[in-house]
Order: C-alpha cells, then structure tokens, then sequence
C-alpha cells in the first residue's frame, strides 16, 4: 500500500545517511507523493537536491521543524 | 601496489627542488639583508629565485614577494589589496567567486568581520562563472578575485574576459593548480608551490607594478613581515623552471590518464557524479560523487591499499561542512573523491587505482546496506 506522504526523521544522522532513508523509501509513497525528510547534517540539503537531480524525482523545498531543524521536502516523480 | 594521487594538494618533491633545496641549505641559511659574506651569499640566491620565477611567469623581479605558504599568499593578497585601496570614511568592497580557495573565503571573512564589503559570485553546476554576472558584481568594487582553475573539480575560469570586464578594479588570480599561469590581466597573482613539487614552507605572491598593495600585517623592514625562507624559493624557482620545460609533453600525459579515470570511473561506478568541465579543465585532476558513500570510508580504505586521494565531503572538515565548491555547483558532497596526478605518475599506477575502485565502492555501499537501491 502506497502512502499520500511520508515523514523521515534523519536528526543526528551524518551524511549519507540521510539520502541512503529517502533511497530506501522514495516508493513507499506513491509516485507524486512527498517525502519529507528532517536532517541536521550540514550537508544534507545539497545532498537530497542532487539526489533529486541524480534520481530524477523533484526537489520540492526547504523549511524548518517545529524544533528548527531544516526539513526538506522532495516529490517522487516515478 | 600503491600510488600517490593527491598531488593538486602536494606534487611528491621534484628532483631538481630536491637538487636546489640541498645546495640552498648550504648556502641560504644566514639572513640576506646583513653586511657579511654568508649574507651575501643568501642574498644572491634569493635574487636570483626571484628572478627566475618573474621569467618563468612573465612579471618583474621586483614584482615577487615570498610567503610562507600559499594559503598565506592568498591572505596577504587579498587583505592587501583591500588595505592598498581603502580610503577614509568608506568601506572598501570584495567581489570572489564562490568556489575560489577557502583562503579567499576566510580572507574575504575577515574583511567583513572588520567592517568591509563582500560579495560572492555563484557558479553553474561546472563550476564556472559567467563573466557577465560576475562583471555585474564587480562593477563599483574595490578588488575582485578569481582563480584560474578551481583546485577540486579543475574547471578553468574566464580570467582574460572577466580581467577585461571589470577594469579597472584589480583582479587577484590564484594560479596554484596552473603552475602559476594565469592569461593576461591579472593585478596580483597567488601561487602555491607545492602543486609543482617544490616541497612546503613557501608561497607566492606577485603584485603587478602599479597595482595599490599595502602589507595588513604589522610594519616590517620588509615588503611582509620575516625574513623569507630562502632554501624554499630556489626550491620553488628551480622546479618551477625544470616543470615548464617539460610542460606540454607532460600535460598531455596527464591529461590522457584524467579522461582514462573519467571514463572508467563513469563506466564501472554505479550512480556516480563525475564533476567539472570534460573539457576546459586543468590536465592533473578530477573529482567524482557517489551515491550512498562515506567519502572517509572510501579514503580509509583506499589508504589501506597505499593510495591516497583526497575528499570534499563533509567528514574531511574540521567543522563537518561540506565542501563549499561543491554546494556551489549543486554536486552531490557525499562521497567524493579528488584523484590527481602529477607528471611522474605512471600509467601503471593509475590501472592499479582503476583496478581497486569499484570494489572499494562496492564494499562501502555493502557496509552501509546501500545494494540494490
């Protein structure tokens, strides 16, 4: 059964890490569903943009968890 | 089995600097600016070093300053140039690409810290800026700086047409991963000279005649504050003039084994990011990107098995950033690896490197339970 939407939670989790969870459940939504994944590591935001762009899924947005964690939201495209 | 592939940080030490080092230790140790003989003889060498690297680049002896590093020669550069334009009652502004050298970064920093202006100009996803965008940023500016070539992924930058776009503000260019070339319009050049193997504890730094340049450091004697470290610049001036001899036959080596590792690392590597421009590059380097890897495990592994590259991801900074260039060309940052050679790498060395690789990816993934993904 395929999610309208999923949430990850990365806090604390070093790269790669963070992009290795949305690899791992990018089709437990369905295709056009979202993903949000909430990832301390500095370099977590560059890296789910171009693993959207390696992946071909899109990069939706950046925002920030009630706790100020940035959240990034990406939308499975297949 | 083993091979040195980090020389765009550190070429291994060139015979001839080797050469010169060990005759300058005889000869260069007492300060040149004493009236007695060993003085003397210092001075001489570190004349003639000077003279010989203003040929080997195209400026004026009187042009070149030694530092003690080139990280130190960037700093002096740019606070320099800044502090030779200031005026009162008006904070000078500091126009740098986005990808140059963290030095710049961190002199451009400092700048700001103190009150001056700083702008960074973005880059495409090669690496590069365009020279509009940047002439745009510049325009009004009190200094700019723009590398050559960028040191982790080997994109050339358009010095000649930007240096051209923005007169007449001062173009500071490192040259440290083009063996202190740079095109025609620069106002200070930055080199550093371990990139052509003439070993640590020397940098460079030339201020074109003319160009308004002012020490940030305290007063000294001197043009910067010490006394130079005179070994190291015959060093560098001798390996410097031994390296472009050979400059063309070596670069097209190089340049054979950098697209051999592109191609095979793009074929045999799953879900990689080979970076930077194909073609308009520096000959020595390339960096790559790989899905699902520590770039620190690949390191450590491939230091296991005697070869050493270097890395832009996050766990090889002290502040678990990742590398800024990287960010700025929207590359992946985790598990990168720069390889770069030098011209006494060996086709064979690079084979063996080729050879290991992908296992070595393939291992990590496995450890890290990335299969299949």
């Amino acid at each position: 059964v395929n999610l309208d939407s999923l949430h990850l939670d990365c806090r604390g989790r070093r790269c790669p890490l963070p992009i290795l969870e949305l690899a791992r459940h990018v089709t437990d939504v369905g295709v056009g569903g979202l993903i949000q994944v909430d990832a301390d590591d500095p370099a977590a935001g560059p890296d789910i943009r171009a693993w959207c762009r390696m992946r071909d899924h899109e990069y939706v947005g950046a925002s920030v968890a009630e706790d100020g964690t940035p959240r990034f939201t990406v939308r499975r495209r297949h | 089995v083993s091979a040195y592939l980090d020389s765009a940080t550190a070429a291994p030490l060139h015979p001839v600097a080797r050469q010169a080092l060990l005759a300058a230790l005889e000869d260069g140790w007492a300060d040149p600016d004493r009236l007695y003989g060993a003085s003397r003889r210092a001075r001489i060498l570190l004349d003639a070093a000077a003279e010989s690297i203003a040929e080997s680049i195209g400026a004026r002896p009187d042009e070149v300053i030694f530092t003690s590093s080139g990280v130190a020669a960037v700093h002096a550069a740019v606070l320099g140039t800044l502090r030779g334009h200031a005026r009162p009652g008006r904070p000078t502004r500091l126009v740098y690409s986005a990808v140059e050298h963290s030095a710049v970064l961190n002199a451009a920093r400092a700048h700001s810290d103190d009150g001056g202006l700083t702008d960074a100009v973005e880059v495409d996803s090669l690496g590069r800026v365009a020279v509009e965008a940047f002439a745009r940023a510049a325009a009004g500016a009190d200094v700019a700086a723009l590398q050559a070539a960028n040191h982790e992924v080997g994109t050339t930058q358009p010095v000649a047409a930007v240096a051209a776009a923005i007169e007449p503000v001062p173009l500071i260019v490192d040259t440290s991963q083009t063996l202190a070339t740079a095109p025609e319009g620069w106002s200070v050049l930055t080199a550093d000279p371990r990139v052509w193997g003439a070993g640590p504890g020397i940098g460079l730094l030339v201020v074109r005649t003319g160009v308004r340049w002012s020490s940030p450091y305290p007063e000294d004697e001197r043009r910067l504050p010490g006394v130079p470290n005179v070994p190291a610049a015959v060093a560098a001036a001798a390996s410097l003039r031994a390296i472009r001899q050979s400059q063309a036959d070596d670069e097209r080596r190089m340049r054979g084994q950098i697209e051999r590792i592109r191609a095979h690392v793009a074929a045999t590597v799953p879900d990689v990011d080979v970076l930077g421009d194909p073609v308009e590059r520096v000959p020595h380097l390339v960096t790559f990107s790989c899905l699902y890897v520590d770039g620190e495990a690949v390191l450590s592994a491939l230091d296991r098995r005697g070869f050493a590259v270097s890395s832009g991801s996050s766990c090889m900074s002290s502040a678990l950033e990742p590398s800024h260039v990287l960010v700025a060309m929207g590359a992946l940052t985790s598990g990168n690896i720069r390889v770069s050679v030098n011209p006494a790498t060996s086709d064979d060395e690079v084979s063996e490197f080729l050879g290991v690789l992908p296992g070595v990816i393939a291992d990590v993934r496995a450890e890290l339970g990335a299969t299949g993904l």
